[in-house]
Parts: structure tokens; sequence; C-alpha cells
């Protein structure tokens, strides 16, 4: 395949960036996304060129280290499907190609495609936890878990804080991450004792690190590589709701 | 030299008795000690955050943004307990025995026992720390059967075990910055070790979003930094994965044990053309139900499901009767190389062997198999294309794991006092090979509930030393050696990348330090790897500044790989026999299984770094058997 390619470069936060063009051809459609680049970047390093940075780890659509906006899209035009393992063949012949880093206040970029997303860390310091220390556990079977609940737990819990969901929606809101979390934690009847601390510690964390307000416009469920659910946002802000209501 | 202080007396008892006699320090005392702990993944995580509660200063780094994206997060299978719980006769001793089996009689007992005896509690820990185990209706844990054994024994999420052990672990450390016990520094890599008079101080670090070498100080330093499987380029592993940390800390004194036994792991998706970056596993767990087998007749032109049952050879079916498809992951990988060379092998390459599920599908329907691997089989065609609900998934053997590791004695303390390491970065529990779900077990157990006893029996003498002050001589000059290193292989402006010469490196040590070894093969490996890495020095180009630059970080590691390399090589020439993982050619049956050599070998191979240039010196601690009698491996 011969591809056109409009990459974001920027050198740090401080220099603005623009798009600059790239061909390559001899592309193989076997290829997945990111060995795409790593040809391009065999290339511009053949030439003497700084090479794209971008930030990947395991591409195995797991640790959420890959996302860039492929086409104005989150991780490019498959369905829930990281940018890792998406593969070449998903492009057409001299098909021309956008790539921009994942864009949001609260995740500033550091260099070309790479951003820091550490916000989500913090938001998970706030409360995305069951408070037990080491080596003081029951016995695992001494508190039964239906085997739904436990589906249900892990459907949340299987987001891999890739950020997608933050870069697509147009406020810019970690909505879908953080409630993914407090429903895996909450559904659980380990999680469930300290529901109501976590849910109110973590919005409030999610204000402080620049987010926006959801919307409901579910352009984060859409985009989202594991398929999170919207609803998860609904029992947060039910359980948000709950909470003021019972403080005053 | 070697003092493994494995405490005497019967197996059952030998932990107890060091948790009931190991030094304590007092909570009020913990807080002026400070621990540095690279890496996050189960072993970093798992002990960071142990030491946290515990009321120590912890320091945490990593490389990836975030703690959470440790290689352990794409873990599949699952992870090892003997809770018994199907009630098909498992318990400590027999887990015990299975691992040192598995191992091929080449780990040390009284680890292997630590490690069976603390499995329960780590699903206790994880299961409190809200990690959705697989369940029965009913309720309660459910569990399956794994390589290399015959009960029940592997707990699992879905096919992301190691994803939520990482999450349980990540969420635990977390919980302790937020309380301040830990500082974390996510985007930065060790680069060296600094000693003082013989010990483990402190760390200097680049912070991989300035590019600024930084120094950390601290009363102990713990690696719990992963395997080095990476080395071969085409691997399971993550791309950051690497053996920096520990090999820049070998140079510092820790010796380096077993270097060259890597697991290849038998179920990975073939390599499909030149420009791949990495080969994906499958879970071993598709082994519980696919059946592997390779066409009888070489120049087989059906589709594999028009090839009738007759014309099908099964060969692990056929060869390993007791354990079948479930064989250990050693024997697997060499079924599937030894038809692959004989030219059985299928696919466009002819490269790989099938893992079938049509049997499966029919006796247990789809919507059963759906719900075991559905995310394999959706990751499978993502890559593939193809839809193994319908015809065959295509396997072939990958570098997936390293036994090998940095040395350590009974408490995971290195040769150089007050440096541990933990989980994968260690050679301690697994022997020449590793049996499936062992090895997240392994990195959480390391970090639960091993090191925070050992870690306070160390530190318990060290309450009196003061902070450590990183503006001493050997502090400053460890950080201008790292900072001479960078410019060095910043400036000298060849024409080849970084991943040119790791590649090549790899293909030498697949080729000839890989399934399959021999004496002429490693002794060429040697030499290559000499001739690439002088090569390496000439020849290698980053563009870029000192700041934000993966070319740089990955030269630094290719670096490091061109040296460990050739120690693999030397480490695989010594060991005239096979075992687990390591078979060399000239040392096998007439039915082409391994043959060990108990008389000569039985011990572990502990090298030190003899200065650039010198071969590596050998060091052996004798391996002793007194609870079990090593027997030769047979899985017929
Ligand atoms: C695809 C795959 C599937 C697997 N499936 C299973 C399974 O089903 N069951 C099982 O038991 N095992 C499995 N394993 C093996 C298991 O996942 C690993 O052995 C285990 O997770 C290793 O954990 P760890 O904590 O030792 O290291 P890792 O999780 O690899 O963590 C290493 C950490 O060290 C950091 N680091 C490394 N070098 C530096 C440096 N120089 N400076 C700073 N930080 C550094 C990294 O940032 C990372 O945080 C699998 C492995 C792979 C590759
Ligand atoms: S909810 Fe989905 S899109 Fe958002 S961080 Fe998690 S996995 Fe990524
Ligand atoms: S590189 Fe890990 S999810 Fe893509």
């Amino acid at each position: 395949m011969h591809i056109r390619l409009k990459i974001w470069r920027q050198e740090n936060s401080q220099v603005a960036g623009k798009m600059l063009d790239y061909e390559l051809a001899e592309v193989d459609p076997d290829m997945s996304f990111l060995e795409m680049l790593d040809m391009l970047n065999e290339q511009l390093l053949g030439k003497g060129e700084r090479t794209i940075e971008f930030d990947h780890d395991c591409r195995e659509g797991i640790c959420g280290q890959c996302g860039v906006m492929i086409n104005g899209r989150a991780h490019g035009p498959l369905k829930n499907t990281t940018t890792c393992q998406l593969h070449m063949r998903s492009f057409g012949e001299r098909e021309v190609i956008y790539i921009e880093p994942f864009r949001a206040t609260a995740f500033p970029v550091r260099c070309d495609l790479k951003i820091d997303r550490s916000a989500l860390d913090r938001v998970i310091q706030a409360g995305g936890f069951i408070s037990v220390n080491t080596g003081q556990a029951p016995e695992a079977n001494s508190i039964p878990v239906g085997h739904g609940v436990a589906e249900a737990a892990f459907d949340a819990a299987a987001c891999i804080g890739c950020g997608a969901c933050v870069a697509v929606c147009k406020n810019s809101s970690a909505a879908l991450f953080t409630s993914a979390k407090i429903t895996h934690l909450a559904l659980l009847p380990q999680g469930e004792i300290e529901a109501r601390e976590r849910v109110q510690q973590m919005v409030d964390q999610m204000d402080a690190e620049g987010f926006g307000h959801c919307s409901n416009t579910e352009a984060c469920e859409a985009e989202c590589p594991q398929q999170i659910s919207v609803l998860h946002i609904a029992r947060m802000n039910w359980e948000y709701n709950k909470l003021q209501l019972l403080k005053k | 030299m070697l003092e493994s202080k494995i405490p005497d007396g019967p197996l059952e008892d030998k932990w107890r008795y060091y948790k009931e006699h190991a030094k304590l320090v007092n909570p009020a005392n913990r807080r002026k000690l400070e621990v540095i702990v690279v890496g996050t993944g189960l072993a970093g995580s798992s002990i960071a955050a142990s030491l946290g509660e515990m009321g120590y200063r912890v320091k945490s780094f990593c490389f990836q943004d975030t703690p959470r994206r440790a290689h352990s997060v794409a873990a599949q299978g699952g992870v090892n307990a003997c809770k018994n719980y199907k009630n098909d006769g498992d318990n400590i001793f027999r887990m015990f025995y299975d691992t040192i089996k598995g191992g091929d009689f080449r780990s040390r007992e009284g680890n292997v026992y630590r490690l069976a005896e603390c499995s329960a509690s780590l699903i206790d820990q994880a299961v409190a720390q809200g990690v959705p185990f697989g369940r029965e209706y009913g309720g309660y844990l459910n569990n399956r059967s794994f390589g290399g054994v015959q009960v029940s024994r592997t707990f699992y999420a879905r096919g992301q075990t190691g994803q939520q052990l990482l999450l349980g672990a990540y969420q635990a450390l977390m919980r302790q910055v937020h309380l301040g016990t830990v500082q974390l520094f996510a985007r930065h890599e060790m680069l060296d070790l600094v000693t003082i008079d013989g010990k483990a101080r402190g760390v200097i670090v680049r912070n991989l979003d300035t590019g600024n070498i930084e120094r950390h100080g601290a009363h102990a330093v713990i690696l719990a930094t992963g395997g080095f499987g990476k080395i071969y380029y085409l691997s399971t592993l993550a791309m950051g994965c690497n053996g920096s940390a520990i090999w820049r800390a070998h140079k510092k004194g820790a010796l380096i044990a077993n270097p060259s036994w890597t697991q290849i792991h038998p179920t990975s998706l073939p390599q499909s053309g030149e420009y791949q970056s990495k080969l994906t596993l499958m879970s071993e767990s598709l082994r519980n139900d696919g059946r592997i087998w390779v066409p009888k007749n070489k120049d087989e032109k059906r589709l594999p499901n028009q090839v009738p049952e007759e014309d099908r050879d099964y060969y692990l079916e056929r060869r390993y009767p007791a354990f079948g498809n479930l064989s250990p992951r050693d024997i697997a990988s060499r079924a599937a190389k030894e038809r692959i060379d004989a030219g059985y092998g299928i696919g466009p390459l002819k490269n790989a062997v099938y893992l079938d599920f049509s049997r499966a599908i029919k006796e247990q329907g789809e919507p059963k198999i759906r719900e075991k691997y559905g995310n394999l089989f959706r990751m499978y065609e993502k890559i593939t294309g193809v839809d193994a609900y319908k015809e065959p998934m295509r396997i072939s053997p990958a570098a997936h794991f390293s036994m090998g590791g940095l040395w350590v004695d009974y408490e995971l303390m290195t040769t150089i006092p007050g440096l541990f390491a933990l989980g994968e970065a260690n050679f301690a529990d697994h022997g020449a090979n590793r049996l499936g779900a062992n090895s997240l077990l392994q990195a959480c157990v390391d970090g639960y509930f091993i090191a925070p006893y050992t870690l306070g029996n160390y530190l318990a003498d060290e309450i009196k030393t003061p902070p450590i002050d990183t503006s001493q001589l050997a502090f400053e000059s460890a950080a201008a050696r790292v900072e001479g290193q960078l410019r060095a292989l910043m400036s000298i402006g060849g024409k080849l990348s970084a991943d040119h010469f790791h590649k090549t490196l790899g293909k030498i040590l697949y080729d000839k330090c890989g399934l399959s070894r021999s004496r002429e093969g490693l002794e060429q490996a040697i030499s290559e790897i000499k001739a690439l890495r002088q090569q390496f020095y000439e020849q290698l180009y980053i563009p870029g500044g000192m700041a934000i630059n993966s070319e740089l970080e990955k030269a630094g590691r290719v670096a490091d790989y061109l040296e460990l390399g050739e120690l693999m090589c030397y480490d695989a020439l010594t060991r005239e026999e096979s075992c687990g993982a390591h078979f060399r050619v000239e040392y096998q049956t007439p039915e082409g299984e391994a043959r060990r050599n108990d008389q000569d070998f039985s011990f572990i191979s502990a090298w030190e770094w003899a200065g650039k240039d010198n071969p590596p010196v050998l060091h052996k601690e004798p391996l002793k058997f007194e609870f079990v009698i090593p027997t030769v491996r047979s899985y017929k």
C-alpha cells in the first residue's frame, strides 16, 4: 500500500505544534498501525530526522498506553479497538491519514503524540480502591459473590485507563473512566461499604483535575476500546445525588 | 560465597520458623527508613504498597506513564493457588512437587515450598481488594487447570487475570500515594545502582520527560523490573520490557543466575512478516479445550477443516498420552518445533501448528466456549482476520519468560547487601522451566507476603543510618557515568537504528540460544554478538536531543542487551545437559527427549561480572534435595 500521513509534531509543551506531511510506500496491509509508525520512524532516522514520539507498550490492546486520534476518531476507525490492535488493512490505498494526540486540558501534550494522563491516576488515588491492608484478608470464599455480580463488576473493571473517553468527549469529561471504577468496586460486597465516600472523593478530584462535566453525548461509550457502558455514569450520578440529598 | 540462607528443619516449618525469628522494626523507626522500589508490576506495586502500609517511606519508579501499565497487565491465563476448592486432592505438597518437577529439579526446595504455602493467601488478598475472579453460580470461586498439572488450581478473571491482579495492586499503591507514604515517579528509568561501603544506597534515574538525571538515596533498594525476554526482539513481551536495571546492578556486583533459561511459550501467534515488532500470546488456558495437530502429510493442500481425523497428527496426545495437550510449555514448544523443522508446519511460512476447538465446540456448545475464551477469540480475529470458531487457530512458539535473573537468597536479597530483587527480575522459584500461572503468583507473593518480612529483617540493622545524602561522591560519580554513557551513545553518529541491532541480536539468540542449543552454535553466537556490539558502538545513530527521546531510551537498553546476550550464551554453553527450557542437542535420549545430568549439573549457575572484555566468572550454588528425589521428568 501507499499511504499519505499528516502527523502532529510538537517538540515539547512550551512550543506550538503543527501538522506535517509524510508519505510511506510499501506498507503491508497486515502491519499494525504502530508498526507502520515504526516503519516511518526508521525512514526518518535514515534521513537524520527526529523520529515521531508516540506512547505504546504492550501492543496487545491491554495496557492502555497507545491512544492517538486517527482521522478525528480516538484509536481510529474500528469500533472498540485500541490503536495497537488496528491494522493497515483498515485503510485504503493512497488514503490520507491524520494522526493527532488525544486532546484535553487535563492531558497536556508532552511531545508529538505523547500526552500526560497522570490526572487519571490522581482520580484513582482519591478513592478508587478498597481500604484493605496486606496480610489480613479473610478466606476468599467466606463472602460469596454471585456469578452475575462478579461478571458485571468485571465488565466495569476492564477499563484500561486509555483516556479515549476523555478525548472524544466535547466536554473532556472523565465520567466514563471514573464511573467504571466506582461501579466495579460498589458492586462487590467488599467495596460497597465505602461506596459513598468513594463517589464523593473521586468526583471532586475529577473536577479538580479540570475534566469537564458529562452532558450525555455518549461518544465515550462508542469509542471505548473496552465497551465500558454509559450506564455506569448513570449509577455514579445516582450515587452522587443520593449522597447530596442525604447530607442535607 | 553463595549462602542461600534456607532455614533448617522440615519443609513445612521453614518459613514459619523464619518469620518467628526475623528481626522487627518498630513503627516509629519505620518512618525514618526509606526504601526505593523500581518497577510497578505485580511485584513492585505489591511491595511498595505493603511497605507503605507498614509505615516505611517509599519511592516507587516505573518507565511507563502510570504504574498501571506495567507488563503484568498483559498476563491472560491465571494464577495458581492450592485452595483445593475442587476437592481433587490438591495440597501444598502437591503444588510444591508439581513446581519442582515442572522446573526439572533445578530450583530450591525451600523457596518453592514457600511459594506453594503462600499461594492460598494471595487469593484471599486479591478478593479482598476487589479482583473479580471467575465465580461459580453459587457465588464461590471457580478454577481451571493449566499446563503441567493434573488438578484444577488456577484462578482466573476471564482472560485478563494479570490486568485485574495488577489493578488490585495498583489501587493499593494509589491508596498509599494518597496517604503520602509512597512517592510516585512515573516515566523515570533507573540507569544505575549506587553502592556505598558495599551496600545498596540508591539509584540514578533519568526523568524521561525532561531528560534530567536524578539521584535518589534509600536504606534499601528493591528491583522489581520484570523479565528480559524481549532480548529476542520477537517475543510476547511489551515493547519497553528490558534487562537494564538488573544488568546495571550486575555490573555493580550482583550475581545473575541461570540467565540462559528462557521459557518459549507454545501458544503464541506465528510471525507473519519481517516488519513485525512482537508476537502476541494466546493464553495457554486455550489448551484446556483446544487440540493441537499438524497434517500427517507434508504437502497437505486441503483446508484444515477438510483434513479428516486419520490424516491429522495430534502429536502431543500421541507422544505424551497422560498430559496430552496440557504438557508443560518446554515440552509442548519443543514438540511443535520438532514438527515444524521436520517440514509439517502449516500456514504461509510453514511456521505454525493448529490449535483446534472443533471437538470442544461440538461437545460443549459454542456459548460455553465463548464464555470461557471469548476475548481471546476476538483478539485472534482482530490480529489475523480469522474466525477461530469456524477454523482452527494457528499457533507457534515464542520467547516469553526469563527464569533467570538476579541471584537472590531465601530473603530475596542479592549478593549486594540491601539490594533485593522480586518477581521476574529474580531467578528464584521456577528452576529450568516455569509452570503456567506460577509467575503472577510469584510476583505477588514476593511483594505481599515475603519481602515485607525479609526487608524488615535487613532494615532492623539500619535504624541508626541517617537519611542517605545524595551529594556523596558515590552518587556524584554514578550520575556522571550515566550522563557520560548517554552522551557517548548520542555522539556515535552512525547510520543504523537501535532497533536494527536489537533485531539482529534477537535473531542470533533465537537461532543459537533459543529452543535448542549446541556447543558449536553457542560459540558462534558469542563471537557474532561481540562483533555486533562493536558495530553498535561504531554505527548507531540516535536523532533528536537529550529530553524526550525514545530512540535514546531504546539504545541504552540495546547496549545492555548486547552484553547480557553474551552472558546467556556462556551460561548455556557451560551447562552440558538438557533440562527444562534448556535443550542441548548433544544431550538427548534416542527418542529426542531431554537428558538431564544430576550428577554434574545439580546446581544454580551464578555469574559474576569480571569487567568489559573479560569472560564472566561462574559460581555454583549446589542444589540439595532433602524432600523429593529428582526423577526423570516424564509426562507420557
Ligand atoms: C503475554 C503474557 C502473558 C502472561 N500470562 C501469564 C499468566 O497467565 N499467568 C502467569 O502466572 N504469568 C503470566 N505471564 C508472566 C507474568 O505476567 C510476568 O512474569 C509477571 O507479571 C512479572 O511481574 P513483575 O512484577 O516481575 O514485572 P513487570 O510486570 O514486568 O513489571 C516491571 C516493572 O518494572 C519497571 N521497570 C523495568 N525496568 C525499569 C527501569 N530500568 N527503571 C524503572 N522502571 C523499570 C516497569 O516500568 C514495570 O513497572 C505472562 C507474561 C506475558 C508476557
Ligand atoms: S472507560 Fe474506556 S475509553 Fe475510557 S479510559 Fe476506560 S477503557 Fe479507555
Ligand atoms: S500498546 Fe498497550 S494497549 Fe496499545
